[in-house]
């Protein structure tokens, strides 16, 4: 359980890092570009689902695995 | 459930009243009680039921009023439909008989039992008795009825209005056409492009509704609200299906050469490579529908247990913090409900606009 | 845990459900709704060529009139300067012509004078010859009747009688 715990964190970690770096670029984007915004967001809003996908996966197989 | 409602009650008015004396009153008595189960408390609420509870509460006397919706079982077994509502089961005190088969209910699942209504429990506490194939109307679909409803009386009340000569929207048309709007432009049209979007328009409409009113009704604290509709696995897997098969069968050749000949690349690596999209076609579904039950669902027990704060930690001075971070999750929830509906439907299109892409790229 | 098993009777009913819903709302909603959109956007788009044309229209129409009276302000100028030279010459004309008329008058007026004069000139003379003749002839019937002082007489008138 505790182990699983600890997975869970790196994943939380991972999937936070990664839709922050997101976030980031897309908020320079915006900033550098504000004539695409639109554009700009959706593309954001994918790849963080993307990543969310990944980071559900990982979740789903710890818990899985766990069990 | 029972307890979950009760709690819910005791901490909403106990922060509305604010009494310490009150309060201490109640802390007393809960100490009393057996130690309170906040992870089955949280599971029990984001699981279906057979019932549909409305209030409960207890008495001084230390008995139960309860008011909850008997819902409809229905159960295939051994070769015959059986129909019955589930108040026959007295909360799983009741062994059913039907025919030859006594059915009884546990921890609001349907076990084959002999007459005394006998189970078997294997080493980790489950069952090892056959169940039945359940039908039954459960507290789900009955919400989710509801739910189809209340998109019948938006959407079909408001084409009505359409009717006639074009003028500018009024009413209800003012709410639900930037909506739909929203979908078609900034989703279908966009991801899918032009053309091809008016087949997939329908599709994607009911299923960006659908999700999202159902998210929204699971977010109502009290009765007819509070089901975990949205974020039950199976809701998400039935709409991931649909996705799955519509993307599939609309895939284009340019889709499957991607697939099984993605061009440009040698043939050694394509061996390797094959198998990846192959997965590929059953991980975005996949994610679609891990995605929207795993939010929902993390959304529901977030709500729950900040909540259970108050009788985990067993002090009522914690209950400002407890009810007003609750109150927060709710309001994130409303733009979570939202915005998962939105992904929802985003990622679908997307996967279509891949599908029935016809370029080489 | 069974939260991640989908549960076979729920997914019936969801499946069940959403058919019946993309059914139904495909029919009786989004067809509708997303029909009467269209004909309301191409009907504005429409409405808004057609106030764009009227626009060109008539900012043309009053292209073409400034135009017009651009040009008739022209031509009006122009016919009144024609009028202006014609008016000056016919002046001129009229001037130039009175002029001579007047020089040729009073040439001919001087001549009229020139020749009057001569024609009196001549006849004074004519008259003071006769006169002259008659004045001598009385003279010398007088100064004839003394002879000395007739002929001093006639000397003396002669030599006075000096014309020219």
């Amino acid at each position: 359980m505790s182990l699983t715990a600890i997975g869970l964190g790196f994943i939380v970690i991972g999937a936070g890092l990664g839709i922050g770096l997101i976030g980031k670029g897309a908020m320079e984007a915006m900033g550098r570009q504000p004539e695409v915004l639109p554009k700009i967001q959706t593309a954001m809003i994918i790849g963080a689902a993307l990543i969310e996908g990944v980071a559900l996966f990982a979740i789903v197989l710890a818990w899985l695995v766990d069990k | 459930m029972v307890k979950s409602f009760r709690i819910l009650l005791v901490s909403v008015f106990i922060w509305v009243s604010g009494t310490i004396l009150f309060a201490e009153e109640h802390e007393g008595k809960a100490a009393e009680e057996q130690q309170f189960d906040a992870l089955g408390m949280i599971m029990h609420h984001i699981s279906d039921s057979h019932f549909w509870h409305v209030i409960a509460f207890e008495k001084k006397d230390g008995s139960v009023f309860e008011i909850s919706i008997p819902l409809p079982v229905i159960l295939i077994y051994d070769g015959s439909i059986h129909l019955f509502l589930s108040s026959a089961f007295h909360h799983g005190k009741s062994v059913v008989q039907k025919g030859n088969h006594f059915f009884k209910l546990h921890h609001d699942k349907i076990y084959v039992t002999d007459a005394a209504g006998e189970l078997t429990f294997s080493e980790d506490g489950t069952p090892e008795n056959i169940k039945p194939l359940d039908f039954s109307i459960t507290k789900n679909v009955a919400s989710m009825w509801m739910s189809v409803l209340i998109i019948f009386a938006l959407f079909v009340s408001s084409a009505r209005k359409y009717k006639g000569k074009p003028s500018a929207p009024s009413g209800i048309q003012s709410f639900v056409e930037p909506l739909i709007l929203f979908v078609r432009d900034d989703i279908v049209i966009e991801q899918i492009g032009e053309e091809k979007a008016d087949r997939f328009m329908p599709f994607l409409l009911t299923v960006f509704f659908f999700v999202w009113i159902n998210n929204l009704i699971g977010l109502i604290p009290f009765f007819p609200g509070g089901s975990n509709v949205s974020g039950n696995i199976a809701f998400t897997f039935t709409l991931a299906l649909f996705a799955f098969i519509l993307i599939n069968v609309n895939g284009t050749k340019t889709y499957w050469k991607d697939i099984f000949a993605t061009p440009g690349v040698p043939g050694m690596v394509r061996i390797i490579l094959i198998p990846i999209e192959v997965v590929g076609i059953f991980t975005k579904p996949f994610a679609l529908m891990i995605r929207l039950f795993a939010n929902i669902t993390a959304g529901h027990i977030v709500i729950l247990s900040l909540t259970s704060l108050v009788f985990i930690l067993k002090t009522v001075y914690v209950s400002p913090v407890s009810m007003s971070l609750t109150l927060f999750m709710f309001l994130l929830e409303l733009l979570v409900g939202l915005l998962q509906a939105y992904i929802f439907t985003l990622l679908s299109a997307l996967f279509i606009g891949m599908a029935v892409h016809n370029e080489e790229h | 845990m069974n939260l991640l098993s989908p549960d076979p009777g729920l997914v019936f009913w969801t499946g069940l459900t959403f058919i019946i819903l993309l059914y139904v709302l495909s029919k009786y909603a989004w067809r509708p709704i997303l029909h009467a959109i269209r004909v309301r956007e191409h009907t504005i788009k429409y409405a808004l060529a057609a106030a764009e044309r009227s626009q060109q229209e008539a900012e043309s129409m009053e292209k073409l009139k400034k135009k017009t009276l651009a040009e008739a302000a022209l031509e009006r100028d122009r016919l009144i300067a024609e009028a202006r030279d014609l008016k000056s010459t016919i002046i001129d004309d009229a001037k130039k012509s009175a002029q001579k008329e007047a020089d040729k008058i009073i040439e001919s007026t001087r001549q009229m004078l020139k020749k009057e004069k001569d024609d009196v000139l001549k006849q004074m003379k004519e008259q003071v010859a006769i006169l002259s003749v008659d004045i001598a002839g009385k003279l010398l019937e007088q100064e004839l009747k003394t002879t000395v002082k007739q002929k001093e007489l006639i000397n003396k008138y002669l030599e006075e009688m000096s014309f020219n």
